[in-house]
């Protein structure tokens, strides 16, 4: 119903807020003015380059960097000798567990950091690499988490008092053990499934790297680096290096994409710090693409066992058992209290009468990491597993998949709903959504074509997902990093000229936040999004926040951002007030501008109200001048967005190859700020679903040989595979949000890989008799499973 | 990034120059056209050369012709030039098969034949090509020219018979009436190396299979030559069945190995459906019902 | 050794050591670090630049082998305050977000174009197939190039 306050005023239009808005940050990208790490240059700087273990696990006997130090370019050569002298040798990692900055007793995995050569360009840092002589006693390796308890299997942290055995963490569970049982006792259905999720790796297109620049006369240390979480970064480096954190700026170069790959710390940054603070010069060390894909943040590389069963046509219970290869170090950067993040969502967007999930986590000898990739905290393998599990149910009933999650659904109604894992998922109308995706596809004509097709021997599928995620970590009573809430702050000034700047901790990697977080000002406060500077990624200028990754810049740093917006608008009431000389409460407001109830004419714009806020002019009793607020926000309880996705698939019967024809993805995240960016979000996460679905992993041979380190053989989509990707939506607003708006970034690779595989799965399970096949389905992997040899990966 | 060792860098001005050149450094010296298999091997330091001789100046190098009854290559002709030449793809339609497929577009207008052929990398589709369609290989060295058919040109893995200041110039089809050809590829990915190819020349007359080249890539050591299938193909009239028949040979004369793009088995039973499309797409060109 | 190569037009003459890429040749021209890497095995394509004309991955060639040659990089599109067609397209059609990949795209976009003015959509993917984005998806790069053959070809039947 209108009311007075959100009629029209005779004003002059305000530009609108939420929309499609082109990007402000494309003027420097789209010239070759993007600022990325490797483009800084600074007076005097030398170049760090990083010599790595070609064994997976190895005793070293002796590294002698005699030769390297006699090139005539290279000014040091640090080993974990020297670090030891600085107590750097080691540091701690954002799960409770430690890492070897540079390896001194054992290597521990393919291309763990074993010396950092220095040198006064690139090229020479690299020829010095050649010139360390290294002698390595080798150890058997373990790479197949499964073999990782084995009785005789060798210890890998042998670094750790007490540890005898690979167990990187206590098991842990979640649900009702003993209703899971009873509801499986009482099913008419239960399927099982050995499902693996492969280690695959963000690789974004920049690879990671830093500049330390010590200045030894003030003690200052100035860091150039491309990070998801500068301020959480900041505060490590104090810790390690024993410096005040003000002592400490970190300056967010552009990112050249992060993916996750850029939230943890690396030993190579830990190295350009310490070489700088030794050398009194800037040390610049950038990742080469094989170092990227062998050592830093992997994703997934879970082996799951999982139960499922219904009764009466309609999915009842679920049961879990999960091993966790988390490589030699646990540094998995995950904020909960719980061992494996956020996995225990495990049980998606249905209604179970009871689920149980158990979780081990394994020390093997390959690289550590393991929440990367656009993942909400283990969030992607729980989808892919419920999701998987519930085609192989429907599979086994004999049922249209769509037609078992629809009876299966959380109804609109049950919200605010907990799950059986203890979740509370705030909003949702699942049915509808999937409708939407069915309706774009054309599901029917579909499953005929697929008839059709079937008939003439053609191979044709169609597969289905529907994803809940938990996203926007978290409200400080369940969540944190090393102590850290997982709180973002923002501050907000409002300049005399009606121009604003807003100082936001969340770190864009290509997300878009200067031009969408303008727009959330814009539309709390009417000021034109052009006219709205958003100032990011300096730890110096902006507020601590613990930054950009697991879908929370929205629903965190964008709340922030409407709530300091909301905050300057409650200041700029009392001061129109004064202004108009009446009282706040007989004002109202409408885009930019406060006026009196019942007198459209009389009013004030915002850019008035700035200017009064730091004229001479009386300001309201008690207030200070100016016109800016600042807070840091809390969020009240994760986001949950969700989304129904249709894939179609053909397959070559004679070859076994994949082409992904059709992808619909139907997103509901809530109220969208600026459709335009969350389409584009939606389009690169399913790219890289495509990816992940049918060509990326890493895999290692038996010796612990990481046989994916270039791109050459680890596989990224390209234009070529991906197909002209369809997009929907459906609109529930997060109800805590103060928005209304859920977060996006993650769900099309959460949601996408699912589709994929059942679609595959689909497409072979009539003639060929498959039922199941593990990522990625490569040609031979394909035509293994139409073989009747659904081979996992190793 | 990574990044090439030291070497002595020279451009050749001429053939003669950059032979000379070769015999003068020796075994150290590399010749460097479209670097694209070179350089990346460089950067890894799995090659390590001492001198570089550029030859990317020779334009003498660089052509498609017709000669009397043969169809000239030279050494430097991009694979662009390859994918576009009609006069090409008219005689070898092949080629265009090939290049439409060889690494990607921008990865194109840099290689060249002559790099192709000399890695000599098993998996590399111009070998197949070549062979399939008996091509020669003219190699010049200081004493003169020798030319070579395909089937003594690779003579192991990256091994190939240029010997010491030596290189090669030109590539020779010979071009006789009533041909096609085709060449037909599985890759993980575009722009990938091949699971498994192969690569077929047929030449018709009289409704009977008058000659016949058929070449497997990626599934052997080194290029595979299909002599007993097109033994067996010669002089019949062609059929899906007599092409099913060429793929089983194929699928039993190759020697895979397993890797990262598939078992053993797999790429075998590729060698064998391959071959069977290849043969039939290039007989279909033959008889031009190519659909 | 020393070379002299045009970049953008303008002669651009140091001395390097034979091994320099010619990525690091152009990038540490002042003002020129538009053209990126992403790998070392001329796979992702962030390096594009055009030689001659042609798109050519700049990570793979020597920049002694350029002497003699017309380079051409990203910084080169814009020409007094016009941005070229390719550059709009991309931003009117969200063509990028972390903008990485995009100095290689739009070179090989450009050139594409140029021989090519009105590609289909399979063209266009051929075409960029050689670089690797790990955001857009590559539909908006699509519809970028699209939108900038549309707008090229309206701008011709104006004249």
């Amino acid at each position: 119903m209108a009311t007075v306050e959100n009629l029209p005023s005779a004003q002059t239009e305000r530009p609108i807020g939420f929309g499609r808005l082109k990007r402000k940050e494309d003027a420097r990208f789209i010239r070759g003015k993007g600022t990325y790490l490797d483009d800084i240059r600074l007076p005097g700087m030398v170049h760090g380059a990083m010599l790595r273990s070609p064994y997976a696990h190895a005793r070293i006997l002796s590294i002698d960097t005699s030769k390297a130090l006699a090139h005539p370019n290279v000014a040091a050569v640090v080993t974990a000798k020297d670090l030891e002298t600085l107590g750097l040798a080691w540091m701690p990692t954002i799960s409770y567990d430690t890492q070897a900055v540079l390896a001194g007793d054992k290597v521990r995995f393919q291309g763990q950091e074993v010396a950092f050569v220095i040198a006064t360009d690139e090229y020479s840092a690299n020829d010095a690499l050649q010139l360390i002589d290294v002698e390595y006693e080798p150890l058997p390796a373990i790479v197949n988490a499964r073999k990782a308890l084995d009785p005789d299997a060798p210890l890998i942290r042998d670094d750790k008092a007490g540890q005898r055995d690979n167990l990187a963490s206590p098991t842990w569970e979640a649900g009702d053990q003993a209703a899971t049982d009873r509801v499986f006792a009482e099913a008419d259905t239960v399927v099982k499934r050995d499902i693996i999720y492969p280690r695959c790796h963000p690789a974004p297109l920049e690879t990671c790297g830093m500049i330390a620049d010590f200045n030894p006369e003030t003690g200052q240390l100035d860091i150039y680096n491309g990070n998801q979480a500068p301020h959480a970064h900041r505060t490590v480096y104090a810790h390690v290096a024993g410096l005040a954190e003000h002592m400490i700026r970190i300056k967010c170069s552009d990112i050249g994409g992060g993916f996750g790959n850029k939230v943890p710390v690396y030993p190579g940054y830990v190295c350009a710090i310490a070489g700088s603070i030794v050398a009194g010069v800037p040390v610049k060390w950038v990742e080469n693409r094989d170092e990227n894909l062998i050592s830093t943040g992997f994703a997934r590389d879970y082996v799951m066992h999982s139960e499922m069963c219904a009764k009466n046509g309609k999915i009842t219970g679920l049961r879990v058992d999960v091993i966790a290869d988390h490589g030699a170090f646990d540094s998995t950067a995950q904020p909960t209290k719980f061992p494996a993040g956020f996995f225990h969502i495990v049980c998606g967007s249905y209604d179970l009468e009871a689920s149980h999930v158990k979780v081990k986590a394994v020390y093997t000898n390959k690289a550590p990491g393991g929440v990367a990739y656009r993942c909400s905290f283990r969030i992607t393998e729980a989808v892919y597993l419920v999701e998987r599990m519930v085609d192989a149910l429907a599979l086994e009933l004999k049922v249209d998949p769509i037609e078992l999650r629809m009876r299966s659904f959380i109804a609109p109604e049950q919200f605010p709903y907990e799950t059986t894992t203890g979740w509370t998922y705030d909003s949702g109308n699942y049915a509808e959504t999937m409708r939407v995706a069915m309706d774009i596809a054309g599901y029917e004509d579909l499953r005929r074509e697929q008839a059709e097709k079937r008939a003439r021997g053609e191979l044709m599928g169609i597969g289905v997902s529907f994803f809940t995620e938990g996203v926007g970590a978290g409200p400080r009573k369940h969540m944190d990093i090393l102590g850290l809430a997982m709180n973002d702050g923002a501050d907000l000034r409002v300049h005399p000229s009606g121009k604003a700047v807003v100082s936001i901790s969340a770190q864009t990697q290509g997300q878009s936040h200067e031009t969408t977080f303008a727009q959330i000002v814009a539309e709390e406060l009417g000021i034109p999004p052009e006219d709205v500077e958003v100032r990011h990624g300096d730890t110096d200028r902006s507020p601590y926040g613990l930054g950009t990754y697991g879908s929370r810049s929205t629903p965190v740093s964008g709340a922030a951002v409407a709530v300091v917006s909301r905050k300057v608008r409650d200041k700029a009431r009392l001061i129109a007030a004064t202004m108009l000389e009446t009282r706040p409460e007989d004002l109202a407001w409408e885009k930019g501008r406060w006026y009196v109830k019942g007198d459209l004419e009389k009013g004030a714009m915002i850019e008035e109200i700035a200017v009064r806020a730091y004229s001479g002019e009386p300001m309201p009793t008690g207030m200070e001048g100016g016109l800016d607020a600042q807070v840091i926000y809390d969020p009240p309880n994760l986001t949950y967005p969700y989304g129904a996705y249709i894939a179609v698939v053909d397959i070559d019967p004679d070859t076994g190859q994949v082409t992904v024809r059709r992808f619909i993805a139907v997103d509901d995240c809530g109220v969208r700020i600026n459709p335009m960016v969350v389409d584009g979000q939606i389009h690169g996460g399913l790219a890289e679903g495509v990816g992940i679905a049918l060509m990326e992993v890493l895999t290692f041979d038996e010796e612990g040989n990481c046989l994916n380190s270039s791109f050459l053989n680890y596989l990224i989509p390209t234009a070529l595979e991906c197909p002209d990707f369809e997009l929907g939506e459906t609109v529930t607003p997060c109800p805590h949000h103060p928005l209304g708006a859920k977060g996006v970034g993650e769900s099309p690779n959460v949601g996408s890989p699912p589709a994929i595989v059942n679609a595959v799965i689909d497409a072979l399970h009539q003639t060929h008799g498959v039922d199941h096949i593990d990522m990625p389905c490569t040609p031979a992997r394909v035509w293994a499973a139409m073989q009747g040899r659904p081979e996992p990966p190793q | 990034m990574q990044t090439p060792a030291s070497f002595e860098y020279e451009r050749a001005t001429s053939v003669e120059g950059a032979i000379a050149s070769l015999q003068r450094l020796g075994s150290g010296a590399r010749i460097i056209a479209g670097g694209h298999s070179l350089l990346p091997m460089m950067k890894l330091r799995l090659a390590n050369p001492e001198h570089l001789i550029d030859i990317n100046d020779l334009a003498e190098l660089s052509y498609i012709r017709e000669q009397g009854d043969e169809l000239s290559i030279g050494a430097l002709t991009r694979h662009v030039e390859l994918e576009k030449s009609e006069l090409l793809a008219r005689h070898f339609p092949l080629f265009r098969d090939a290049e439409n497929v060889i690494a990607d577009p921008v990865v194109r207008n840099r290689g060249t034949i002559g790099g192709s052929l000399c890695q000599a990398d098993a998996a590399e589709d111009l070998s197949a090509v070549c062979s399939a369609v008996k091509a020669k290989a003219v190699i010049r060295g200081a004493g003169g020219e020798r030319v070579v058919g395909m089937e003594d040109f690779h003579i192991g893995p990256y091994v190939t018979a240029v010997g010491e200041g030596e290189m090669l110039t030109e590539v020779r089809i010979p071009l006789r009436p009533g041909g096609g050809s085709a060449h037909e590829k599985v890759e993980r990915r575009a722009g990938d190396w091949a699971i498994a190819a192969a690569s077929a020349a047929v030449w018709i007359e009289g409704g009977k299979i008058a000659d016949v080249g058929v070449a497997l890539g990626a599934v052997g050591p080194t290029t595979i030559h299909l002599s007993r299938a097109e033994e067996l193909l010669r002089g019949k009239a062609p059929s899906e069945g007599l092409f099913a028949q060429a793929g089983e040979i194929a699928s039993a004369d190759c020697s895979p190995s397993a890797d990262g793009r598939g078992p053993i088995d797999y790429k075998r039973h590729l060698a064998s459906v391959l071959t069977t499309r290849a043969l039939s797409r290039a007989t279909a060109r033959a008889l031009h019902q190519e659909a | 050794m020393h070379v002299s190569i045009s970049v953008n037009g303008e002669q651009v003459s140091r001395e390097i050591e034979p091994r320099q890429l010619l990525v690091h040749f152009i990038r540490e021209t002042p003002d020129l670090t538009g053209t990126h890497w992403g790998c070392d095995t001329s796979n992702c394509g962030a390096c594009v630049v055009q030689m001659d004309g042609q798109p050519v991955k700049s990570c793979t060639i020597l920049a002694a082998m350029c002497e003699g040659h017309e380079i051409r990089t990203v910084e080169s599109l814009e020409v007094d305050g016009q941005l070229d067609p390719i550059q709009m397209g991309f931003h009117e059609q969200h063509a990028l977000q972390c903008g990485f990949c995009t100095p290689g795209m739009l070179m090989t976009a450009r050139a594409l174009l140029d021989e090519n003015p009105n590609p289909t959509d399979l063209e266009i993917r051929t075409a960029i197939s050689g670089g690797i984005c790990r955001c857009t998806g590559y539909k908006n790069i699509v519809s970028a190039v699209r939108w900038a053959a549309e707008y090229e070809a309206a701008a011709k039947q104006e004249v």
